[in-house]
């Protein structure tokens, strides 16, 4: 069996460019799908540790995790739309009306 | 023979996040998206962890996946111009950032591997659908349920948000 460092160490690069994304992207799909991808790297620390604990708790864990990411995907997919319909753009750069 | 399994579905899993964060077609990086999780659960297979393997290809490179690409579709988004032509210091600040936090995460996990207990191949729990749903409906069921209340929220607000006149009926009032 392979030893628990490496998929912290997997979960651990995977959550990293997935922070990169978000930092970097200007596209507000691409930044969600990058929040996607951290939460993800999370499930994946968190299955390893379950394997390696011999506890089947930290699975149910990962599908609660998993049903807020599909709710998490939903509203902010609208809330992109709902943004798209007022300023024809989901450029993040240029949703800008809170900034000071 | 697992770990070239692992090594290959990691390779994949890090080449397809890096391939999201730096293609410039929105359509590209939902697909590579999809490889990326198909790997993931490939690697919940790996830690015998069936259930949530099915789920993953159910759930996230099936629904949610197709949800995103519908969205896109809708949008008819523009491929964005190149990522490194300008804002260089933006960039700069962003990767220093990255490669603090990721110090901080390797940090945090660092002497865990030491902590975890000794486990006999008899204790090790796998996590079929029996053993999952044992648990989840006994000593989780009420959060289980509230699970359902998050989804059915979620949905509403969703419908409300993304809803085409809502500004029309507020003049009607």
């Amino acid at each position: 069996m392979v030893e628990i460092d490496w998929y912290l160490a997997l979960s651990a690069i995977l959550f990293t460019i997935g922070a990169l994304g978000v930092l970097i992207r200007r596209n507000a799909v691409v930044v969600l799908m990058c929040i996607e991808l951290m939460l993800n790297a999370v499930n994946i620390s968190l299955v390893s540790f379950a394997s390696y604990h011999g506890d089947i708790t930290g699975q149910i864990l990962v599908f609660f995790s998993l049903s807020v990411a599909a709710a998490e995907a939903v509203v902010g997919l609208a809330i992109i739309i709902a943004i798209f319909r007022n300023n024809l753009s989901v450029d993040i750069t240029r949703i800008n009306l809170l900034r000071w | 023979m697992a770990t070239y399994a692992f090594v290959l579905l990691a390779v994949l899993a890090i080449a397809t996040a890096l391939g999201i964060v730096l293609n410039k077609n929105t359509v590209n990086s939902v697909l590579l998206l999809v490889l990326n999780l198909l790997s993931v659960a490939g690697l919940y297979l790996l830690l015998q962890a069936q259930f949530l393997a099915i789920i993953q290809v159910v759930i996230y490179a099936g629904a949610i996946m197709v949800l995103f690409l519908f969205v896109i579709m809708l949008l008819n988004v523009d491929d964005e111009e190149s990522l490194f032509d300008k804002f260089r210091i933006r960039y700069l600040l962003a990767f220093l950032l990255v490669v603090v936090v990721f110090g901080q995460i390797l940090y945090s996990l660092g002497g865990v591997a030491e902590m975890l207990p000794e486990i006999s191949p008899e204790m090790a729990q796998v996590g079929t659908v029996e053993a999952v749903s044992e648990v989840m409906y006994t000593n989780y069921l009420i959060p289980f349920e509230m699970t359902a209340i998050l989804l059915t929220a979620a949905v509403v607000g969703a419908l409300l948000i993304a809803q085409f006149k809502i500004k029309k009926d507020e003049e009607d009032e």
